[in-house]
C-alpha cells in the first residue's frame, strides 16, 4: 500500500495503482473517455488531467502509477484549464449534433463539455468528416462523432476477442474502422454501444426510438441463456425499448450478449394476447373461463398418469413450482424441466451446477471443456474464461475441447478429439492433457449440455467427475467441476424437482401418445410433431411459437419482462427480477393462471400472493431463501455422480446451430432474424 | 478528406503470393526475431510486399489481400496489419505508377525551390496535383515531408533514391530520362560530392589526409 494525499485527503492504495485511482478512491470524480477499468490503460484522449505537486505539467492521471506520499490536486486553476483545453481540441471535430444523435444525454462527451466546455467555439476552420462504417446489423456507426478514444478496438481485442477493429491511418486523417466492410464476428458486439463515450457507437435497432430521459428502468434478469446477466430493462409506455447490462462483477462484469440485449423487440411480436381453444379443428377466441373450462372437462376422468407437463426454457421459478403442484394435485408423476432430453444426477446440487463460479473461473489455471461451446451457449461466461486467459500469459491456463468448435472459442485452445473416448483416454493418463490437468493447481472441468443431452449422458458425468477427482480438479477449498446450462430455468426447474417422479414419464416419454393431456408450459425447444396425434395439448406461454400451432387451448402467459419471477443461473445463484411492462391483453402472469386454473378443478393452489408462493419456494428447496449469493459446497466430500452404465461412441455434437434463434422471443424478434440472416446464413444473403 | 482512400473504392486483386526472390527475403527477416515476436517482421513484410508488386507489376503498392497474407504468416489479426500499412506513408495501399515521385516541400527544401520542382514534375508528367498519377500510368507524385536530406536541398526522391541540389530544367530532364527507361545516378545532381561544397572543397585544403 502507498499514502497518497488527494486535495488534501490521505488515502491509502495498493502499490501499482494509477493516479486516477487513488483520486477515486478519495471521492474525487475524475473525467475520462479513454480509460475504462475492465480495459487496458490506452491514455490518449488527456481527459483525466490532474495536477501532482513538483510535477511540471499535468500529468494524466488514467496512466500515472502513484508513488509513496504522492501530492494530487484535482480542482486546481491548472487542471480546470488544462481539461477545458482538452475539451476544445476534442469538439475541434467533433459535428456538436447532439439534437440527432442518440447518444445525447447519456453521452460522457455531452456531460463533460457541461463543465469544461466553452460557450462558443474559436474554430473557423472546416471540421474533418469521417465516413460511416458498416458493423452489421447491431451495431450503428456515425464516425465523425468519434473521438478516438480507441475504447471499441480495446474492447474488441481484449474482451469479446475478435480483433476486427482498428485505427488506420495517422493523425488528422486517422479513422477508426474494421476497414472491411464486414459485420463484427461477435456475440458481445452490443457492449461496444455501451462502452463508446459519445454517439460514435449507437444501437441501430433503437435508432431514433427514444432519449434516455422518456424511460422507466426496472432491473430484471437475461433469460437468453442460463448465465443469468444482471439486465436493466428500459421502458417506455407499454413497451420495452431496451435492454442494457447492470453492473455485477459476480456474474456478468458488465457486459451482456446480444441475444439478451437484441431480442427484445421480440417482446413485441407474434405475442398470445388472449385465451384460445380449439374447436372442431380450428382455433377460435374464447375467455379465460370457457378455456379453463375446456381444459377441465378434457381432463375429466383422465387417470393422473395420463397426463402430463413439460416446463419451457425461459420459465420462472415460481410459475414451474405451480405446474408442479398442479400436477402433483391432479395425481400425475409425469413432469419435465427437460425438453432437451437432458439427463443429470440430481442428488446433489453440485452434480449439475457451475460449481467453480463464473467468478471463480479467474482462479483457474487449467481448463477442459467437454461437449459444450462456451462462446455461443453463455457468451458473457465464454469472456470470463478469456479474461483468465489474457491474464494467465502465454501458457499460463492451457484449455482443452472435447468436441467441434463451430468458431473460434476466441482463446488458444486445443481441440483434444471429438467424442467421449478422449475422457476415457485422459483418466487412464494415455492422453498427454491428462499430464496438463494433473500439473495445475485449480483445474476446471466443464460439461455442456452437447454431452448432457444423449442417451449417455449420466455415464460422461460420472467420468467427468472422476476425471475432476483424479486430476485435482475437486479438492479441499476448489471445485472445479461446472455443468455449463443452457436454458435460464433449468436449474431453478431441477432445484424444484421438476423431473418425473416414481413412474413419471419423461419429456420424450410424453411424445407419441405416452400421455392424453399434455400442458406445455412455455415449451417449444422440440418437434411438436413427435406429440402424438390423439394428444390435447395445452399451451401456456407467451409466444406463438410451434407449440402453439400444435395445441388445442393456449393460455396466454407473461414474457420475462411482464413479470416478477425468480431465476436460478447456471451457477446455482438465485436472482430475481420486477416486472417492466403489463402483459399484452389478457395474458396474465403464469404462476397465477396455473391458481386460477386449479380452482376450476378442484385442486386450489395453496398461494394467492407472490409473497405465498416464494415462501413456499424456500420450503420446497432452501436455496430460494439467498437471493443473489451463493453457498460454497465442499465437493470433495461428495461421493460424485452415480454411473450410469456405457459411453457411446459417437462424437459431442452442438446444443444449437443458430445462437439467434434458439427461444421464442428471439425467433419473433426481427432483430435476431437479421443477426441469423446475416451471420448464421450468409450465403442465402450473397445469393439474393 | 482521408490519405487512404476506403478500401472498397480501390481494386484489389483477388489474391496475392509471395514469389521466390520474395520467399527468401521473409526467411531472413524472419530468423531475426524470436518466433513469439514474429509480428515484428510486419514492417519489413509489408516492404517485400510493395517490392515484389513493384517487380510483378510496375506498380509498388500493397493490395489489401498481401496484408491478409502478412497477418497469416506472422499470426496476428489482419487489421493490426491494416494498421501498420495504412500509418506509413510508405506504403501505398493504392496502385501508384512506375515512378514514385516523391517531393519534399519541408522548410528548407521549400527555400532552396521545391516550388520549382514541384512545378517541372507537374510540367513533365501531366499530373495536375499531389496524390495522382499521370495519363500514361508512368508517374505518381506525391508531396513529402523532410526527407532528412536539407544539406542538399531541393530534394526529389524516385522510388527509393534520392536526387538532390534539384532544379526546376534538371528536375525535367530527369524525368524525361525516366521516361526513356533509365535510371541516372542518385545523388546530386550539380558538380558536388555528397554534402561536400560545390566546386570542390574550399576548407582544410591543405589537410595532412589529403597529402597522403
Ligand atoms: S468509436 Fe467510440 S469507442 Fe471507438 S474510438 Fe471512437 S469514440 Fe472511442
Ligand atoms: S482517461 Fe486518461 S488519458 Fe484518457
Ligand atoms: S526539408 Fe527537404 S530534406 Fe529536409
Amino acid at each position: 500500500m502507498v499514502k497518497v494525499t488527494v486535495d488534501g485527503i490521505v488515502v491509502d492504495v495498493p502499490n501499482g495503482s494509477s493516479a486516477l485511482q487513488a483520486c477515486e478512491a478519495a471521492g474525487k470524480e475524475i473525467p475520462r473517455f479513454c480509460f475504462h477499468e475492465r480495459l487496458s490503460v490506452a491514455g490518449n484522449c488527456r481527459m483525466c488531467l490532474v495536477q501532482v505537486v513538483r510535477a511540471p505539467k499535468p500529468v494524466a492521471s488514467c496512466g500515472f502509477p502513484v508513488a509513496e506520499g504522492m501530492e494530487i490536486l484535482t480542482d486546481t486553476e491548472i487542471v480546470r484549464k488544462a481539461r477545458r483545453a482538452v475539451m476544445e481540441f476534442l469538439l475541434i471535430n467533433h459535428p456538436l449534433d447532439c439534437p440527432i444523435c442518440d447518444q445525447g444525454g447519456e453521452c460522457d462527451l455531452q456531460d463533460q463539455a457541461f463543465g469544461y466546455g466553452a460557450d462558443h467555439s474559436r474554430y473557423q476552420e472546416a471540421k474533418r468528416a469521417v465516413k460511416d462504417k458498416y458493423l452489421g446489423p447491431l451495431v450503428k456507426t456515425v464516425m465523425t462523432r468519434c473521438i478516438q478514444c480507441t475504447r471499441c478496438i480495446r474492447f474488441a481485442t481484449e474482451i469479446a476477442g475478435v480483433p476486427e477493429l482498428g485505427a488506420v491511418s495517422r493523425g488528422e486523417n486517422m479513422e477508426v474502422t474494421n476497414y472491411v466492410e464486414k459485420a463484427l464476428t461477435s456475440e458481445l458486439s452490443g457492449n461496444l454501444i455501451d462502452i463508446c463515450p459519445v454517439g460514435a457507437l449507437t444501437s441501430k435497432p433503437y435508432a431514433f426510438t427514444a432519449r434516455p430521459w422518456e424511460l422507466k428502468r426496472t432491473d430484471s434478469i437475461d433469460v437468453s441463456d442460463a448465465v443469468g446477466t444482471n439486465i436493466s430493462l428500459q421502458v417506455r409506455g407499454s413497451a420495452v425499448l431496451r435492454a442494457v447490462p447492470r453492473v455485477n462483477d459476480a456474474v456478468n462484469e458488465e457486459w451482456l450478449a446480444d441475444k439478451g440485449r437484441f431480442s427484445v423487440d421480440g417482446l413485441k411480436h407474434r405475442r398470445l394476447d388472449r385465451p384460445w381453444v380449439r374447436v372442431h379443428g380450428k382455433l377460435q377466441a374464447v375467455s379465460w373461463q370457457d378455456a379453463f373450462v375446456a381444459i377441465g372437462r378434457r381432463l375429466d376422468g383422465v387417470p393422473g398418469d395420463r397426463i402430463g407437463a413439460i416446463a419451457g426454457d425461459l420459465c420462472d421459478a415460481e410459475s414451474m413450482l405451480a405446474l408442479k403442484d398442479l400436477m402433483v394435485a391432479l395425481g400425475s408423476p409425469n413432469i419435465d424441466c427437460r425438453q432437451d432430453g437432458a439427463d443429470y444426477d440430481l442428488s446433489q446440487r453440485a452434480y449439475y451446477t457451475f460449481g467453480t463460479t463464473i467468478a471463480g473461473i479467474e482462479d483457474a489455471d487449467a481448463l477442459l471443456v467437454v461437449g459444450s461451446i462456451p462462446r455461443q451457449e453463455a457468451p458473457v461466461l465464454n469472456a470470463r474464461i478469456r479474461k483468465r486467459f489474457l491474464a494467465a500469459g502465454r501458457g499460463g491456463f492451457p484449455i482443452g475441447l472435447i468436441g467441434t468448435p463451430t468458431a473460434d472459442p476466441t482463446y488458444s485452445a486445443d481441440v483434444l478429439g471429438e467424442g467421449p473416448d478422449v475422457l476415457a483416454a485422459l483418466r487412464d493418463g494415455t492422453h498427454p492433457f491428462a499430464a496438463t490437468l494433473k500439473a495445475a493447481k485449480k483445474p476446471m472441468i466443464i460439461v455442456g449440455h452437447g454431452a448432457l443431452t444423449r442417451p449417455d449422458a449420466r455415464a460422461i458425468l460420472a467420468s467427468a467427475w472422476a476425471l475432476a477427482v483424479e486430476t485435482g480438479a475437486i479438492g479441499a477449498g476448489w471445485n472445479g467441476f461446472n455443468v455449463l446450462h443452457r436454458a435460464a430455468s433449468r436449474v431453478a426447474g431441477l432445484d424444484l424437482g421438476l423431473v418425473p417422479g416414481k413412474g413419471g414419464r419423461s419429456a420424450a416419454g410424453m411424445m407419441s401418445g405416452g400421455v392424453d393431456v399434455l400442458w406445455l408450459l412455455g415449451a417449444d425447444e422440440f418437434h411438436t410433431a413427435q406429440i402424438g396425434p390423439k394428444t390435447f395439448v395445452i399451451y401456456q406461454g407467451h409466444h406463438g411459437d410451434a407449440a402453439a400451432a400444435r395445441a388445442d387451448v393456449i393460455l396466454p402467459g407473461a414474457a420475462y419482462a411482464e413479470k416478477s419471477g425468480t431465476y436460478v443461473n447456471t451457477e446455482g445463484r438465485v436472482q430475481r427480477s420486477f416486472r417492466a411492462v403489463m402483459p399484452p391483453g389478457d395474458a396474465r402472469e403464469d404462476w397465477r393462471i396455473l391458481r386460477a386454473f386449479s380452482e376450476v378443478v378442484g385442486h386450489t393452489l395453496p398461494y394467492d400472493t407472490v409473497e405465498v408462493l416464494r415462501e413456499r419456494l424456500a420450503t420446497v428447496n432452501p436455496v430460494f431463501r439467498v437471493i443473489g449469493g451463493l453457498d460454497a459446497v465442499d465437493a470433495a466430500a461428495l461421493p460424485g455422480p452415480s454411473d450410469g452404465g456405457a459411453v457411446l461412441p459417437a462424437p459431442f455434437r452442438p446444443v444449437f446451430d443458430d445462437y439467434y434463434q434458439t427461444d421464442p422471443i428471439c425467433r419473433a424478434s426481427p432483430t435476431m432474424g437479421e443477426c441469423s440472416r446475416i451471420y448464421v446464413h450468409p450465403r442465402t444473403v450473397a445469393a439474393e | 478528406m482521408s490519405a487512404h482512400s476506403p478500401i472498397d473504392q480501390i481494386e484489389q486483386p483477388d489474391s496475392f503470393a509471395f514469389d521466390a526472390e520474395s520467399e527468401e527475403q521473409i526467411a531472413a527477416i524472419l530468423a531475426k526475431y524470436p518466433p513469439e515476436r514474429k509480428a515484428s517482421g510486419t514492417l519489413p513484410l509489408l516492404y517485400v510486399v510493395q517490392k515484389q508488386m513493384g517487380r510483378q507489376t510496375g506498380s509498388a503498392w500493397v493490395p489489401r489481400v498481401a496484408m491478409d497474407e502478412i497477418a497469416r504468416r506472422l499470426e496476428v489479426a489482419p487489421i493490426r496489419v491494416y494498421e501498420v500499412a495504412t500509418f506509413y506513408l510508405m506504403f501505398n495501399t493504392k496502385p501508384i505508377g512506375r515512378y514514385h515521385l516523391q517531393v519534399c516541400t519541408t522548410t528548407s527544401c521549400w527555400l532552396r525551390g521545391s516550388d520549382d520542382v514541384v512545378a517541372a514534375c507537374k510540367k513533365a508528367t501531366g499530373i495536375s496535383g499531389f496524390g495522382q498519377s499521370s495519363a500514361d500510368g508512368l508517374f505518381t507524385l506525391t508531396e513529402v515531408e523532410c526527407l532528412g536530406a536539407c544539406a542538399n536541398a531541393p530534394i526529389l526522391q524516385v522510388d527509393d533514391d534520392f536526387y538532390e541540389d534539384l532544379d526546376g530544367p534538371r528536375t525535367i530532364e530527369l524525368i524525361e530520362a525516366l521516361r526513356r527507361g533509365e535510371r541516372p545516378a542518385p545523388g546530386p545532381t550539380i558538380d558536388r560530392v555528397g554534402s561536400a561544397p560545390a566546386g570542390g572543397r574550399k576548407t582544410l585544403a591543405d589537410s595532412p589526409a589529403d597529402q597522403g
